[in-house]
């Protein structure tokens, strides 16, 4: 009663004033302003234009032992497809290696000796298809291409000779949601998770212990201004800023990328309002239990970011991870609202449908304050 | 020289007594390895596939057998109407759907072909990109069966295969038979790890001086600039080295990455990687105030790295303008180095070009950094 | 070189720095002697610091010329630092470091021998009576002993000139008593010490004192002068007289 009163009585300005003081300070600082506003728009850029999966123009080396028309023509098939570029013939297998240590091949393909005797004769003929398989994706990838290449060649040395009997199930797939996988379509909702984490999360935390480790943090606890007060004045400005953030990723990737907005944009933003909630606990959480800015900047890389850009499905799907790992992610908030904004920018659905994930979200927002609201306290008394 | 020691034991002493320092140095390659290591993967297992069998026969059964032997889909158990499995996609419970149409059966006896549909949840890209390829597969492998098999099969067609010339196919993928997606990433997780070691600690380090004030206080001492950044670099040089020796051996003990090379080689890159990771931090420092700003600047920069170095994404998939970045980014040489030592067994020759690029990076930015930073302000 | 000219430690002729279009310190000029205890006041922003740093070789000073120790400071800065000493309004010693580790490194900055840091240890640590904590962390002593750590650090070398930027702030007075002792016995030595501060009192102890008012000198004399001419009871009286003064004009 006491306590409601003296809140009541308190002039209304003093929490708008320390707000303002807030936001003069993160105005102020021009060099993280502009870097928090350009990274996410290179970002948008890197990931919409640069990181494709996506392979083009393979190097094929050709081991021929034995030149001849037939071997001409499977060279020239392998050159005619536009994906594939012979860097490379030669009669041994003994510069392979090299050649791959150097980086000059990206395939072999190597033919026996006799390849058009044996094929002439009914036999099989033996070929072998070697790739880098350092990097396992690409290397599959590239089998899968030779492949496809290898028996269209089969089957016009098959055709010719007017054989048949094959059995062919043709498949007609569709990629749903995203047809031309395009990958800005992909890593924009992604990119808002990861901006809004940093903008919210790692900032709130490192300010916050900066307050305290200047002493000023103190300054502000023997005014009148209570500790949730203290604590949404700092919040609020950053989440200004992270919904400026957001509307400014989603329209360079509207303008650059024609990044779908199949459902409401409404309920998107309002989704990405109760996930910045959550972020921002979590850096009150991390500025309370630490001591010093390097301890929070740590804290908030090791439990938020890295969380955020690795175990949300963002770039690497959930259902690829081991057993173990998977429930881990659950915890993860970045990868509730991963589910939430593709579902509504991509599949056009709308709360019916996300009532779950908004449901975990919210119930996280609400720990995650209660939680970090007491460990302030506690660590003041 | 003398005054270097002096300096250098201040160092030491510092960085030692910091629990957050160690705790950084010892923890986060371990954990990084750990999550990295076993999240960063395309691969797809157990991908949740509706099956909607309008065919009800043996032939549309086999398939569906197929895919369940391959252990890559697993059904989801209601295979009901077309509007069901529409409805079990947009609720995330299945990642494909694959279609068997009436007179599936028919047409493959009558005709020897038929068609399947196969839709996929292309929210997750990648993985539905691979889950298709995987489902191809196992189509086509099943046709192959059915040649012989299939009712209506003749033995003079079966006669006929064996006569007609045939290519037997074998592919090899050399460096990583097993195709293990963690051997390709902990060589590139290691970069990460050196990377924000030598950029963030040097730029946190140099700045919390100035932030504290005592930065001030050697500024106004007699040592000179060689003497101070000697003294900042070759601790947190040191302490770089020792990240990548940690590193190296959790991956070498935890998930048995294979080590081709000359472990010397490997280091003596990586002294010439971090010189040009320890200036980038030291140029960022010259340029902001406070801890907080420093954190922002080195972090936007590191990911800008890492994102153009191939890490994640082959830059030869990226387009040309990006691929001449690349070419400028030494985070990319040495990603392609280490994975040359680690995984191909590449000695100097093999690597000369990129190193020599790493050499040339790092005594560019070292010297632009050690020009920048001035004892005083003019 | 230079050698330093008569018994003048510091001089300053028209010295003046802009940032901008803001003239931070306008044309000051000074002298101050060998040995002598120089008070440099002003209020906030009046300059104070800018001028200091420029004293000190951090800052490059836009024009004008200043002698510390008999070297230019714009020309010889690295000269100029091998004779100061400096200790700045923030606690600048390592706090991470022992009070014993603190002595060493800057012992060894400014060259000296393992036997003269072993020597001077000891006889700093009984002079502040420090023994007890000479392995313990800077972090963990009290205030007023950090203080005075600093300032005996920041004359380890036996400087000629040292400076000292408000080194009391947030010192309870018997500290600061003991404080001013430290500078005297230290100026008794031939140490000239320039010091700036926010406590008038302490201003009183100086030898003489300037007033910096808009980044000019407005008054420049030894106390007593300076409140006869003012008529005045007291420096602080004198400073608020030609501070209100400035800031009307």
């Amino acid at each position: 009663m006491n306590r409601l009163e003296k809140v009541l009585k308190r002039p209304p300005s003093t929490l708008g004033a320390f707000m303002r003081k807030e936001l003069h300070h993160i105005l102020r600082d021009r060099q993280t302003l502009a870097i928090l506003l350009l990274m996410p728009l290179v970002q948008v850029l890197l990931f919409g234009y640069a990181l494709r999966t996506d392979i083009r123009d393979l190097r094929v080396a050709v081991v021929d032992p034995t030149p001849d028309v037939v071997t001409l023509r499977l060279r020239n098939r392998l050159a005619a497809t536009s994906r594939f570029h012979v860097v490379k013939v030669s009669s041994t297998t003994n510069v392979l290696p090299d050649l791959f240590e150097r980086r000059k091949t990206d395939v072999a393909v190597v033919l026996p000796t006799s390849f058009a005797e044996s094929l002439t004769r009914g036999d099989t003929a033996q070929v072998l298809v070697i790739t880098d398989a350092s990097d396992p994706n690409t290397g599959t990838t590239m089998q899968v291409y030779v492949r496809t290449v290898l028996a269209d060649f089969e089957s016009e040395l098959g055709s010719a000779r007017g054989a048949a009997g094959e059995v062919h199930i043709g498949v007609a797939s569709r990629m749903r949601f995203n047809p031309t996988l395009e990958s800005a379509n992909l890593f924009v909702p992604g990119l808002i998770a990861l901006v809004l984490t940093l903008v919210s999360a790692l900032m709130t935390a490192i300010s916050l212990s900066r307050e305290k480790e200047l002493g000023t943090l103190e300054v502000l606890l023997v005014s009148p201004l209570r500790p949730w007060q203290i604590i949404v004045g700092k919040v609020i400005p950053y989440l200004v800023l992270g919904f400026a953030i957001t509307c400014l990723v989603l329209a360079a990737a509207r303008v650059v990328f024609s990044v779908p907005m199949n459902g409401s944009l409404t309920l998107l933003l309002a989704e990405s309002v109760l996930f910045t909630i959550v972020s921002l606990a979590l850096g009150v959480l991390v500025a309370a239990r630490t001591s010093s800015q390097r301890a929070a900047m740590l804290g908030a890389l090791v439990g938020t970011m890295m969380p955020t850009s690795l175990l949300s499905g963002m770039i690497f799907p959930i259902t690829s991870m081991p057993g173990w790992l998977q429930p881990v992610t659950t915890i993860v908030p970045a990868r509730w609202f991963i589910v939430i904004a593709r579902g509504i920018m991509l599949k056009g659905v709308g709360i019916e449908y996300l009532w779950r994930e908004t449901a975990i979200l919210g119930t996280m927002a609400l720990v995650l304050l209660v939680a970090a609201t007491r460990s302030f306290h506690a660590r003041l008394d | 020289m003398r005054v270097l020691r002096f300096l250098l034991r201040k160092e030491y002493l510092q960085i030692f007594r910091d629990r957050f320092m160690v705790a950084q140095m010892l923890l986060l390659p371990c954990i990084q390895l750990a999550i990295l290591a076993n999240a960063a993967t395309f691969e797809v297992k157990n991908a949740r596939l509706v099956v909607v069998d309008d065919d009800h026969t043996s032939s549309s059964r086999g398939l569906i057998e197929r895919f369940t032997a391959s252990r890559r889909f697993v059904l989801v158990p209601r295979p009901v109407s077309t509007r069901g499995a529409d409805e079990a996609m947009l609720r995330r419970e299945a990642g494909a759907i694959l279609r068997i149409p009436t007179a599936f059966e028919r047409d493959l006896v009558q005709t020897r072909a038929a068609s399947v549909q196969l839709v996929l949840n292309a929210e997750d890209g990648a993985a539905a990109g691979v889950t298709l390829g995987y489902a191809q597969r196992i189509i086509s492998d099943y046709a192959g069966e059915l040649a012989t098999t299939l009712p209506g099969a003749s033995v003079s067609v079966a006669a006929a295969r064996v006569a007609q010339p045939t290519l037997d196919v074998r592919t090899r993928g050399w460096y990583n038979p097993e195709l293990d997606y963690r051997f390709y990433m902990v060589p590139g997780i290691l970069v990460q790890l050196v990377t924000m070691v030598g950029t963030f600690l040097t730029a946190l380090n140099i700045v919390r001086e100035k932030e504290l004030g005592t930065l001030e206080q050697l500024n106004v001492t007699p040592i000179t600039r060689a003497q101070f950044i000697a003294a900042k670099l070759i601790p947190l040089w040191s302490l770089g080295l020792l990240g990548l020796a940690i590193g190296l051996f959790v991956a070498r003990v935890a998930f048995h990455v294979p080590m081709r090379g000359s472990v010397l080689l490997m280091f003596a890159t990586a002294s010439v990687y971090l010189l040009a990771a320890l200036s980038v931090g030291l140029l960022v420092s010259t340029m902001v105030q406070t801890q907080q700003q420093a954190m922002f600047v080195t972090f936007f920069i590191v990911l800008v790295y890492l994102l153009m170095s191939g890490l994640f994404t082959p830059v030869r998939s990226m387009p040309v303008w990006a691929q001449w970045f690349a070419q400028a980014n030494p985070t990319m040489h040495y990603i392609e180095i280490m994975r040359g030592i680690m995984l191909r067994g590449a000695g100097l020759r093999q690597i000369a070009f990129h190193l020599s690029v790493l050499a040339v990076c790092a005594v560019a930015v070292f010297t632009l950094s050690v020009r920048q930073y001035a004892k005083r302000t003019a | 070189m230079t050698s330093p000219r008569g018994d003048r430690s510091i001089e300053v002729d028209g010295l003046t720095r802009r940032f901008g279009t803001f003239t931070a310190v306008d044309a000051i000029s000074f002298d101050v002697r060998e040995g002598e205890v120089f008070g440099f006041l002003g209020a906030n922003g009046a300059g104070k610091t800018t001028a200091i740093r420029m004293l000190i070789g951090l800052l490059a000073p836009t024009a004008g010329t200043a002698r510390v120790a008999g070297y230019d400071v714009a020309t010889q800065a690295e000269m100029v630092k091998q004779n100061i000493g400096y200790m700045s309004q923030r606690f600048s010693l390592y706090e991470d470091l022992t009070v014993r580790e603190n002595i060493t490194l800057y012992g060894g900055i400014y060259g000296l021998s393992d036997e003269a840091i072993r020597r001077r240890t000891t006889e700093l640590v009984d002079r502040l009576d420090l023994r007890e904590d000479v392995d313990a962390r800077v972090k963990s002593i009290p205030l007023g002993w950090k203080q005075k750590l600093a300032f005996s650090v920041a004359v380890l070398h036996d400087p000629k000139v040292v400076f000292l930027d408000e080194p009391t702030g947030g010192v309870d007075p018997i500290t600061r008593r003991q404080f001013w002792e430290l500078i005297y016995a230290n100026a008794a030595a031939g140490t000239t010490v320039f010091v700036t501060t926010h406590y008038m009192d302490e201003a009183e102890y100086c030898d003489r004192v300037s007033i910096m008012v808009d980044g000019r000198i407005v008054a420049l004399g030894t106390p007593a002068e300076l409140k006869e001419k003012y008529e005045a009871r007291t420096i602080d009286d004198v400073f608020v007289r030609l501070a209100r003064a400035g800031t009307a004009a």
